[in-house]
């Protein structure tokens, strides 16, 4: 059909956008977990 | 955990309906063909960054009144989920110009409205990485979140007070879709709704742990 390269390039790249968004969001929050537990060690060992 | 996979399967459930339905459901709309189906994808996306950047409002002004972190949360992470749509928006409207208009792009109301959106909440995003006390970064974003929702408003509008080489609405108009169409069209609406609204908790979650980590930083420092 013509012009159904356009709509299956729309598509990728749309869900392209979020998938990326999902895995970053997952990433930075997964980062920042492993940062407040090595804080919590920080603090327990001063304590 | 368990519930937060079962939902996360829901949508990419819907997701994948819904782009079956515009693939191999919706009949060929006569005047553009195929590539009218992008609308399934493009309209649905544009409705959702709207509705996104009516949350991050509604947390900017929920700060303003109550002072507390939770709705500044919110407001951010609203804000970001928004701008992600508004993204897509941005690509997929180019994409769908150029068969049915013969160019990408074209300064009109709706498109020039809509790319300012684009750049006001990256602005929002931008001025939180430069203030760095919470309490003060949370009251100026909000501020200016009330601010920059003004453009919102007028993306809607702009379409119905100027003539716009973008199309006039016909969703929400009496005869304005076939039924089929209507369908999918909701169904799409749907599937991207309850995408924007698994992003927004991710993203909460993600600024709460950040509140924390912020405050445990403190303490260490502290020490």
């Amino acid at each position: 059909m013509k012009n159904l390269g356009s709509v299956m390039t729309a598509y990728m790249i749309g869900w392209g956008v979020f998938f990326l968004y999902f895995v970053t969001v997952a990433r930075r929050t997964s980062d920042l977990r492993k940062e407040v537990e090595r804080l919590k060690q920080t603090l327990t060992r001063g304590k | 955990m368990m519930a937060k996979v079962l939902g996360a399967a829901a949508v990419v459930f819907l997701l994948g309906a819904s782009a079956y339905g515009a693939f191999f459901v919706a009949p060929n709309e006569l005047t553009m063909g195929p590539v009218q189906r992008i609308f399934y994808l493009h309209a649905p996306c544009g409705m959702v960054a709207l509705t996104a950047f009516l949350v991050c409002f509604v947390g900017n002004l929920g700060f303003l009144f109550k002072r507390e972190a939770k709705w500044d949360w919110l407001g951010v992470s609203a804000a970001e989920v928004g701008l992600a749509f508004c993204t897509v928006v941005l690509i997929t409207g180019p994409i769908w110009a150029k068969p049915a208009w013969g160019v990408y792009w074209t300064w009109d109301a709706r498109l020039t409205s809509t790319l300012v959106l684009w750049l006001l909440y990256l602005s929002y995003l931008i001025l939180r990485t430069m203030v760095e006390d919470p309490d003060r970064r949370a009251l100026i974003s909000s501020f200016y979140g009330v601010f920059i929702f003004l453009d919102v408003p007028l993306v809607y509008g702009s379409i119905w007070w100027w003539r716009t080489q973008h199309p006039q609405p016909v969703v929400f108009t009496s005869g304005g879709l076939n039924p089929v169409m209507r369908k999918i069209f909701d169904l799409s609406w749907l599937s991207l709704t309850a995408l924007m609204i698994l992003l927004i908790r991710q993203r909460y979650e993600l600024e709460a742990t950040r509140a924390e980590a912020e405050i445990l930083a403190r303490e260490a420092e502290a020490v």
